[in-house]
């Protein structure tokens, strides 16, 4: 079995979109329309046949109550792998972003934890 | 008073309750999960997040430990009002 998809609640769609192609810096790679809302999925620059990470709406209120009770206790929803970790989070605070972990060292791993827009908290770690 | 120095007593007298207030003097204030990782990942401790929460609940009674909502967040953060005056008789 392969991963070709995961999925993260995303409050408003259109906002995801720009947040993770725009500031992220991850490619669309589908927009399509079904019904009320849209199949986005987006994937890394550098791995565009790789895992598609979909943009899912949290318009169900048990999603909304799982990413906040997680947000709340500061808890990311997936994570995400970066080349240099002190390049990307120096990136990202100039965009704007705000983290809730700066870069930490954890063994062989270092780890920072960011606030998507969206509802979620996104780790990032350079092993 | 003394039955609160009895519970700041029992609250600093376990090693994994301090490591947090360690961590926590270090940053002023972390996320739970922040707290959790660093325990598991830097201290190598095998810990559950049950676990943690009620060592944090041990801390909060004898009012070393505050949790605050920052936000969208809650942070936990360290309080060393309650040590000020614990053992200032024997000393001074």
């Amino acid at each position: 079995m392969k991963i070709i998809v995961t999925s993260i609640f995303v409050e408003d769609q259109d906002k995801a979109l720009e947040f993770y192609s725009e500031t992220l810096g991850f490619v669309k790679k589908h927009d399509v329309p079904t019904g009320e809302f849209r199949w986005i999925t987006l994937v890394s620059p550098e791995e565009q046949k790789g895992t598609e990470l979909l943009l899912e709406p949290n318009n169900h209120p048990a999603a909304k109550e799982y990413q906040e009770k997680l947000f709340a206790e500061g808890i990311p929803v997936t994570m995400f792998g970066v080349a240099d970790i002190h390049a990307e989070y120096k990136r990202l605070i100039d965009k704007g972003v705000k983290f809730t972990m700066e870069p930490t060292k954890m063994g062989d791993l270092t780890i920072a934890v960011f606030d998507d827009t969206c509802g979620n908290l996104i780790q990032i770690m350079q092993e | 008073m003394n039955r609160d120095k009895d519970v700041i007593f029992k609250a600093l007298g376990d090693s994994t309750r301090r490591l947090i207030l360690d961590e926590l003097s270090e940053r002023n204030e972390l996320t739970l999960y922040e707290l959790t990782v660093r325990l598991i990942m830097k201290h190598d401790l095998s810990i559950s997040r049950q676990a943690i929460a009620k060592h944090l609940s041990v801390l909060e009674d004898a009012g070393l430990v505050i949790s605050k909502r920052r936000g969208k967040y809650r942070v936990i953060i360290f309080n060393n009002e309650p040590l000020k005056n614990l053992l200032k008789g024997w000393i001074e």
